[in-house]
């Protein structure tokens, strides 16, 4: 096996351990509530509980993605951090602009104020640290 | 028969996770957030006292889980009872977890998990309290 791509950083030591920690109670979060929710009052605003679900749909992948650690891995978290980010961005902005749109609570409302603008911070941190582990240390 | 139902209730003084157990919680909890913080900033991985700490929050909130099913089982019901079980089985898996994940990662970055974690452990403490009281209140 010739390995012509420069190796890659594991993203799963260190600092990305911790990530993946808070990705981890983030998938419980969201997966339990859009589960609660779409179980027993999906018909008040089913726009809004389809999102959480999706939302813990992503957040399970990027867990998974920075866990595996090898170049697909990385790439399905790239993939995940950067849909969480644009959706977190846009349905924060949505949500203000538009509150009809969402009349109950998701994850990302008002760019995650709920959960202490966290789901903000996440995506963020997340390709900072696929950044930073691009390359392996020399 | 409705009067008898509200002194029962009353008589039990509203919510099992009220009080004294989830307050101890809650407080061994940040302390051993705070201790943990402390080793991360100095780079410390986990030492003995995270883990005795995290094994001494997980029995505390293995005995309010306790006091909650004692509740239930005398026919007291939360506010939201999916919400509830949710959080309360979210909440006793929570020190676990930190405990795995502090064993694979012998550096900083380990207690700076079991302090992420023991500071989110407290939140779901407060929101497990909520969805009992929804009714009553």
């Amino acid at each position: 096996m010739v390995e012509t791509r420069a190796p890659e950083r594991a993203t799963n030591r260190g600092p990305g351990r911790l990530l993946i920690a808070v990705y981890i109670l983030f998938a419980i979060a969201a997966t339990s509530r859009a589960g609660l929710q779409i179980a027993t009052k999906f018909d008040e605003a089913p726009v809004a509980y389809l999102l959480s679900a999706l939302a813990a749909l992503i957040y399970i992948v990027a867990a998974v993605g920075l866990a595996r650690a090898g170049h697909a891995g990385r790439r399905v978290a790239l993939a995940c951090c950067s849909v969480e980010l644009v959706g977190v961005l846009a349905v924060g902005v949505l949500s203000i602009a538009d509150p009809e749109l969402f009349p109950d609570e998701t994850v990302w409302s008002d760019f995650g104020s709920g959960y202490g603008y966290i789901p903000l911070v996440l995506p963020a941190l997340g390709l900072l640290w696929l950044y930073r582990t691009r390359r392996a240390p020399a | 028969m409705n009067d008898t139902a509200s002194m029962t209730s009353a008589a039990a003084a509203g919510s099992p996770v009220d009080g004294f157990l989830p307050t101890i919680a809650i407080v061994l909890s940040l302390a051993v957030a705070v201790w943990a913080l402390v080793a991360a900033v100095r780079q410390q991985p986990p030492d003995r006292i995270q883990f005795a700490g995290l094994a001494v929050v997980e029995v505390a909130l293995l005995a309010l889980t306790v006091v909650a099913l004692v509740a239930l089982g005398g026919g007291d019901r939360p506010g939201e009872p999916g919400a509830f079980f949710g959080y309360l089985v979210t909440l006793v898996c929570l020190p676990p977890l930190a405990w795995v994940l502090a064993r694979m990662e012998p550096t900083r970055w380990g207690s700076a998990i079991v302090c992420a974690i023991c500071l989110v452990t407290p939140v779901v403490v407060v929101r497990l309290q909520q969805t009992w009281e929804v009714v009553g209140g």
